[in-house]
């Protein structure tokens, strides 16, 4: 489903972020990626759905290559759902207008059947209540699961998540988690950066570690939590997993 | 030395005043704003498209209305207008587009480059996370734009530009050098014809106030409402 092939990307000359990076996501695998700060995790996501622009390498994403110039990326991209950390939804919208927009402006789909969708997804994620809200009037926990809601509002093919739990507070971060859980035993194919180790465990199928802008491990989730090869791999576990 | 004021004057000018003077000042305010916003929204996204060439000519054209008097740009432009109409349209002689159209291209095209710059501080406050996540929606970059970015930009800024709307109602008296019938035009009219100008322009200046003072206070309510909201 996602192909990452030998990716390089730099900020400047000088600062390379991401270093041959190479692994690939396949349909309803559940692919998380951790790593220390600033090792190029969001970086990487974001090449997926070429919210990030790289020099070389290849990524392609149900076999259309993001950075291909005759690619149309905002076609490429309703198909990619994307949840990020501090939850971007549109302050300006109400929450079920949030859920609306793309669907009309993007699939062409009617109002009603905007909301309809939203509705359905809305009462998924338990926040049937919360249509006629503002995001401000939420709390962050519930914020998050409309942005999740608002992605799958496009009948996305994959989900990417970029840390969707750790700009929350610790009581929300479960209920966030829940909805994920949910999410990958219902098949969905999904790439998630975040250092819930837990939710790992429940679902993931591999662990790809990144340090420095390199994939140092691509991991069954067993091998990985059972022996990591990598030296930096193994530290890093033990620091996450100590707190 | 007020003893022999009349302020009957003022009362039995009122109709004229406000239908005819204040009239003319509030359509010209309000058109020259809505176009202002309108052409100074897209030199501003000139400007921050990246986009080399455009980024300077609107940089230019925003530096360049800047340093100019208003007062200098309405004379020449009452005069430019009909002949740049001519050469655009190549008709044989000047054309003549009225006072009033002359000096409303002149406000939208002045009052752009204020305008310009403040949706250019209200687009620059949304975080980039915004038009990220539009653009992960699949919202194209006009989409973004349109539905994400300007809307929060404009809601954002509407304090300033209602301010800078004030300013430019205040501006709008500067018409008088077309001799146009605006309010303080209409003021000054009858007290010429009259000979009561202390009365006419006192009266006048009481208008402006209370109208920019009025708005001000509005301008002051509708701050603390946006600050709770964010
Ligand atoms: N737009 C940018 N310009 C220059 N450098 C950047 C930019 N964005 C990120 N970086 C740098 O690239 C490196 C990788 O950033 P990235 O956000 O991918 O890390 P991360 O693994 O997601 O870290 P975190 O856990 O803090 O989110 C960091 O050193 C960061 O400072
Ligand atoms: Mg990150």
């Amino acid at each position: 489903m996602i192909e990452i092939s030998h990716v390089n990307k730099w900020y400047s000359p000088s600062f390379q972020v991401l270093t041959d990076c190479t692994t690939s996501v396949t349909k309803g695998e559940v692919v998380v990626v951790c790593g220390p700060s600033g090792s190029g995790k969001s970086t990487l996501i974001k090449c997926v759905n070429a919210l990030e622009p790289f020099q070389s390498g290849d990524i392609s994403v149900d076999g259309t290559k993001v950075n291909d110039p005759k690619t149309n990326l905002p076609k490429l991209r309703s198909r990619v759902g994307m949840v990020f950390q501090h939850f971007e939804l549109f302050p300006h919208l109400k929450i079920i207008d949030n859920l609306c927009l793309a669907q009309q402006k993007v699939l062409d789909r009617s109002r009603d059947k905007a909301m309809a969708k939203g509705m359905q997804l809305l009462e998924r994620v338990g926040l049937k209540e919360q249509a006629q809200k503002f995001p401000a009037n939420l709390s962050g926990g519930q914020q998050q699961r409309v942005a999740i809601a608002r992605a799958l509002a496009m009948d996305p093919i994959v989900m990417l998540f970029d840390e969707p739990t750790s700009a929350l507070d610790p009581e929300m971060v479960s209920e966030v988690l829940d909805v994920m859980v949910d999410l990958a035993h219902e098949g969905m194919t999904m790439m998630v950066v975040t250092h819930e180790m837990g939710f790992a465990r429940k679902v993931a199928n591999r662990v790809i570690f990144m340090d420095r802008g390199e994939i140092v491990e691509d991991a069954a989730k067993e091998d990985f939590f059972g022996k990591p090869r990598s030296d930096r791999a193994q530290k890093f576990l033990s620091k996450i997993l100590s707190h | 030395m007020f003893a022999n004021l009349d302020f009957d004057v003022i009362r039995r000018a009122l109709p004229y005043l406000f239908f005819e003077g204040m009239r003319f000042t509030l359509t010209l305010t309000a058109l020259a704003a809505l176009g202002g916003l309108v052409f100074g929204t897209a030199l501003a996204l000139m400007r921050l498209s990246g986009h080399k060439i455009l980024g300077r000519i609107a940089g230019v054209y925003v530096d360049f209305m800047r340093s100019l008097p208003l007062v200098l740009v309405i004379f020449w432009f009452y005069f430019l207008v009909p002949y740049i109409g001519q050469w655009v349209t190549g008709a044989s002689r000047p054309i003549s587009v009225g006072a009033f159209a002359s000096s409303l291209i002149t406000f939208i095209m002045f009052e752009a480059a204020y305008f310009s710059e403040i949706m250019r501080a209200g687009i620059q406050s949304i975080s980039r996370g915004q038009p990220a996540a539009a653009s992960a929606l699949g919202l194209t970059y006009a989409q973004t734009m349109r539905y994400v970015v300007l809307p929060q930009a404009f809601r954002n800024m509407l304090p300033v530009l209602i301010t800078q709307t004030i300013v430019l109602f205040q501006d709008t008296s500067l018409v008088y050098v077309l001799s146009i019938t605006d309010f303080l035009g209409a003021a000054s009219k009858v007290a010429q014809r009259d000979g009561r100008l202390v009365e006419m322009y006192l009266f006048a200046a009481v208008v402006y106030f209370t109208i920019s003072c009025i708005a001000s206070f509005g301008v002051r309510r509708l701050q603390a409402r946006i600050a709770i909201i964010r």
